[in-house]
């Protein structure tokens, strides 16, 4: 196999590897929510990516055969990150965020809550406790 | 050289993984949980790419795109079961 190719897979493999690890360290070492998803939505998908851009390269070389499927998991995992980044943060604003927003000034309320600025039938929470 | 790269690389995921798991035994909350959860998916699928590399087989893509789907679904619903109480209304 040539050598500057096989460089270059190692290269991305480990590359990939570490960012998957510094993620998933962030997930442990950040403080509260917020930050957590900061951490490995970003670093993670970038880590499976260096992997899968690896791997494509390696079956390129050894069978020489484009394949295609790891640019479909890629595609997959690009496109779903920030979709459930933003239902997770939406599932801690509903349950952590005291809901006591001023109104909107349209017909459509504010994101995940009510046109009220609260859940429906829900009373006012208190605001979270600095522990969380 | 290769190999050692792989090696390395499945000792980063595995590591990573087991950080995600004690951020799922620990995390306060649920949606911690349930971020854990969707990294430990998304470590997953890397680590079966690299078996597949390792092994020199293409079966495992199959498998690592089902992961990437039935970790995406889950996840959501999840997320969704916390937001309004129930998964499909």
């Amino acid at each position: 196999m040539n050598v500057a190719a096989e460089i270059l897979i190692s290269l991305l493999l480990v590359a990939g590897a570490l960012f998957a690890l510094v993620g998933s360290f962030g997930l442990v070492k950040l403080p509260d929510l917020m930050a957590r998803l900061h951490a490995p939505t970003k670093a993670t998908t970038l880590g499976v990516g260096g992997c899968l851009l690896g791997s494509m390269g390696y079956f390129l070389l050894t069978d020489g055969r484009a394949s295609i499927h790891e640019l479909g998991i890629t595609l997959f995992l690009f496109l779903t990150a920030p979709i459930t980044a933003n239902m997770i943060a939406k599932a801690w604003l509903h349950q952590q965020v005291n809901p006591d927003l001023p109104p909107t000034g349209t017909a459509a309320g504010w994101a995940t809550f009510g046109p009220t600025g609260r859940p429906a039938g829900e009373e006012p929470r208190t605001p979270p406790s600095p522990g969380l | 050289m290769m190999d050692h790269a792989i090696t390395f690389a499945l000792a980063c995921f595995a590591l990573a993984l087991l950080l995600n798991l004690w951020r799922l035994a620990r995390g306060p909350l649920v949606a911690d949980r349930i971020l854990a959860l969707d990294t430990m998916t998304i470590n997953a699928i890397a680590l079966i790419v690299l078996a597949g590399i390792r092994w020199d087989s293409a079966l495992y893509f199959e498998a690592a795109l089902m992961f990437a789907m039935v970790g995406f679904v889950s996840t959501v619903a999840l997320c969704r079961f916390l937001l309004r109480g129930d998964v499909i209304e």
